[in-house]
């Protein structure tokens, strides 16, 4: 998303007006903001207490920036221990989220009441594999948008079988999407883009995300977002999300969709300067790749759970870097082989270097993306996917069964646990071992080595955050991102502040239906 | 339910230790799992990984069932201390569990480092080692390092008792 005609200083970001718009819901917000070229930026955000997710909501629309915002559940709900989330809230043990499902109703609407509207639309952040749950009582509130994926809140993160999963995921959708006959739109958010949160190839984290939006599709969504979550190599993201958004148009033409990239998943930088620079190229990477949404994180990550403060900012920081990057001249587009240079010079160590990219911008109209072979896997991983069955649940499931998708370092029983990683000196994530998955050979030459040992794992899982605390600590690393800001008409080192104006608090309505 | 395990463990090696490394019921976090893992095996103990979200009837029947020479807990998701409380007093109402060496360790809060109380009250509930994020890799292997081998010893060495 660009700065649409003119750079941004000629299109003030503002919050959508829900009153001229023709449609309601948080996937329609997000795409005013987006045709207003503005990057919608969100919290992960969730108090057990109800006073302070109210004060943590109303933080969050009055930041100085487009936002959307978060009610993140805590781990007892998302596991269905509805019993121990009880507990937890009768005996002050402090809980890592909001128990959506164990405050009373009526409680949850006065959270909402004259913050949540459509000028401010909420989303239910969870993690479960079973969420019938989950939708039921954010539908009782009048949310009607939330996140996740039969695979992606499966695999990784619990022990329920993946039939299971898919199952529960179906009646989910269906669920919500009978909220459609009563005028809502309701949104569903794919979580496959952050399969393990780090160390995972961007062909199968595409794959996965583009496969939950189809499933969300088939069972009646009509809105979707499709994620994808920061790796190590922003050239290599800025692929990846180049990818997702042309499979996204080509696989979800009839549905309202945008793409949400979440700033890095993995173990975050410690320092409050490495975090903030960590972020910023999040928010840069998102504008260049066209993503319309944006999930911080906070200077706090490495810590422990961020203050609400530590959120704000966070969201100031990253639509602040946002909104110099939309200032840039062109959009970027995968354009194959031929693009800037060949592919494997173009993603060589050297050529990652922002300055050299720069250079190159100069004799060049547009930005052009090396194929690296990205696409090439995740459109073989989503085809033989497909093939499996017209059921897309029913095919995933077989494709996990036949080793078709393998999620490295994935401990869950119906995960085939062949497929490896290696992490090129430069960041980039590449296969070591694809196991089953129909991708041999397809990206590059040969299979690199793999991430050996607890120490070569350590090393592996950290390197982002040694190399964003290290950029932090010297100054003269941050360079490439000052001269980023002169070649793209900012000052250096003093992001645009063309932020939008806060968000008045007046109430609109209420989302959805209440049943 | 038994999961992948990272890699294969081996044979039985009659000086390593049974290792059985877990998260617990709320916690969906892995590559703490999948490290501790590594880690054990590297320092020729052999280790059965229960994966993501264990129930405390399955971490108890699985402990039961192995009679491991140690249980290792982590926990990342800020439950693990008010999680840690209820397992262990599952754990020690067993009579094959109620000695064998278990700790537990990560971001066992949600407000950061941990307390000098919440690792005394997490000992006096019955573990035997809590070693919280910032503690150092090396107490926790020096604390596995000072186990007795075998599944006849099953008594701590003197002197292991809290860390950090």
């Amino acid at each position: 998303m660009t700065g649409a005609g003119g750079g941004a200083g000629a299109v003030p970001a503002v919050r959508p007006d829900a009153a001229a718009a023709s449609s309601c819901g948080f996937g329609a917000f997000v795409a005013r903001a987006r045709a207003a070229g503005t990057l919608v930026v969100q919290p992960r955000m969730g108090m057990a207490d109800p006073l302070r997710m109210r004060d943590g909501l109303r933080a969050t629309r009055d930041a100085k920036a487009v936002t959307v915002g978060t009610v993140t559940l805590d781990s007892y709900t998302r596991t269905g221990d509805l019993e121990a989330a009880r507990r937890a809230l009768a005996e002050g043990v402090g809980l890592n989220g909001y128990p959506i499902a164990t405050h009373p109703a009526d409680t949850t609407r006065a959270v909402l009441r004259g913050v949540a509207d459509a000028r401010f639309p909420v989303q239910v952040r969870h993690g479960s594999a079973m969420p019938e749950h989950i939708v039921r009582a954010l539908l009782a509130v009048g949310l009607d948008a939330t996140e996740g994926g039969p695979v992606s809140y499966c695999l990784p993160y619990s022990r329920t079988p993946l039939r299971e999963a898919v199952a529960a995921w179906q009646r989910s959708c269906e669920l919500l999407a009978s909220t459609r006959e009563y005028g809502a739109e309701p949104h569903l958010e794919t979580f496959g883009g952050c399969l393990m949160g780090q160390l995972c190839p961007p062909s199968l984290l595409i794959a996965v995300s583009v496969l939950e939006a189809l499933f969300f599709r088939q069972h009646g969504l009509t809105s979707v977002s499709l994620s994808y979550a920061q790796q190590a190599d922003p050239r290599q993201d800025e692929e990846a999300l180049t990818v997702l958004g042309r499979l996204a148009g080509e696989l979800l033409p009839d549905v309202d969709h945008h793409v949400v990239l979440y700033a890095y998943m993995g173990v975050f930088p410690r320092s409050p300067g490495g975090a903030r620079l960590l972020l910023e190229d999040a928010a840069r990477l998102a504008v260049r790749a066209g993503a319309a949404r944006l999930i911080v994180k906070t200077t706090a990550e490495a810590h422990r759970i961020p203050t609400v403060g530590e959120n704000v900012r966070a969201l100031e920081t990253a639509a602040a870097a946002a909104a110099g990057e939309g200032s840039r001249p062109a959009p970027t587009a995968v354009r194959g082989p031929h693009a800037v240079r060949g592919p494997h010079a173009v993603a060589g160590p050297h050529a990652a270097d922002r300055l050299d990219r720069l250079d190159l911008l100069d004799g060049l109209e547009a930005l052009d993306v090396a194929d690296t072979g990205i696409e090439a896997e995740a459109r073989a991983l989503i085809g033989a996917v497909l093939e499996l069955d017209a059921d897309v649940g029913r095919a995933l499931v077989r494709a996990f069964a036949a080793g078709y998708l393998d999620v490295p370092y994935c401990l869950h029983p119906d995960n085939a646990g062949r497929a490896r990683t290696s992490l090129a000196s430069d960041g980039r994530l590449l296969w070591s071992s694809v196991g089953s998955m129909p991708i041999a050979g397809l990206a590059d030459d040969g299979p690199r080595p793999p991430i050996l040992g607890s120490a070569g794992l350590i090393s592996a899982l950290s390197h982002v955050q040694r190399t964003y605390d290290d950029r932090a600590a010297d100054p003269s690393a941050v360079a490439p991102s000052a001269a980023a800001a002169a070649a793209s008409g900012g000052v250096p080192g003093t992001p645009r502040t063309s932020v939008p104006p806060p968000t008045t608090s007046t109430p609109r309505r209420e989302l959805g239906l209440t049943t | 339910m038994e999961q992948h395990a990272v890699e294969q463990h081996g044979k039985a090696e009659p000086t390593g230790l049974d290792v059985v490394v877990t998260t617990m019921a709320s916690d969906s976090h892995t590559w703490n799992l999948v490290f501790l893992q590594l880690l054990l095996e590297e320092l020729g103990h052999r280790v059965t990984n229960l994966g993501a979200c264990v129930p405390d009837e399955l971490l108890v029947a699985e402990c039961r069932r192995i009679e491991p020479d140690l249980i290792v807990l982590s926990s990342v998701n800020g439950h693990g201390f008010n999680d840690g409380l209820r397992v262990i007093e599952a754990l020690r109402a067993r009579p094959e569990l109620v000695r064998t060496p278990t700790v537990i360790g990560g971001k066992l809060g949600i407000s950061g480092s941990g307390t000098p109380a919440r690792h005394r009250a997490l000992m006096a509930a019955g573990f035997d080692g809590v070693f919280e994020e910032g503690g150092s890799v090396l107490d926790f292997q020096s604390f596995v390092g000072s186990l007795p081998a075998g599944s006849v010893a099953r008594a701590l060495p003197a002197g292991s008792g809290v860390l950090l």
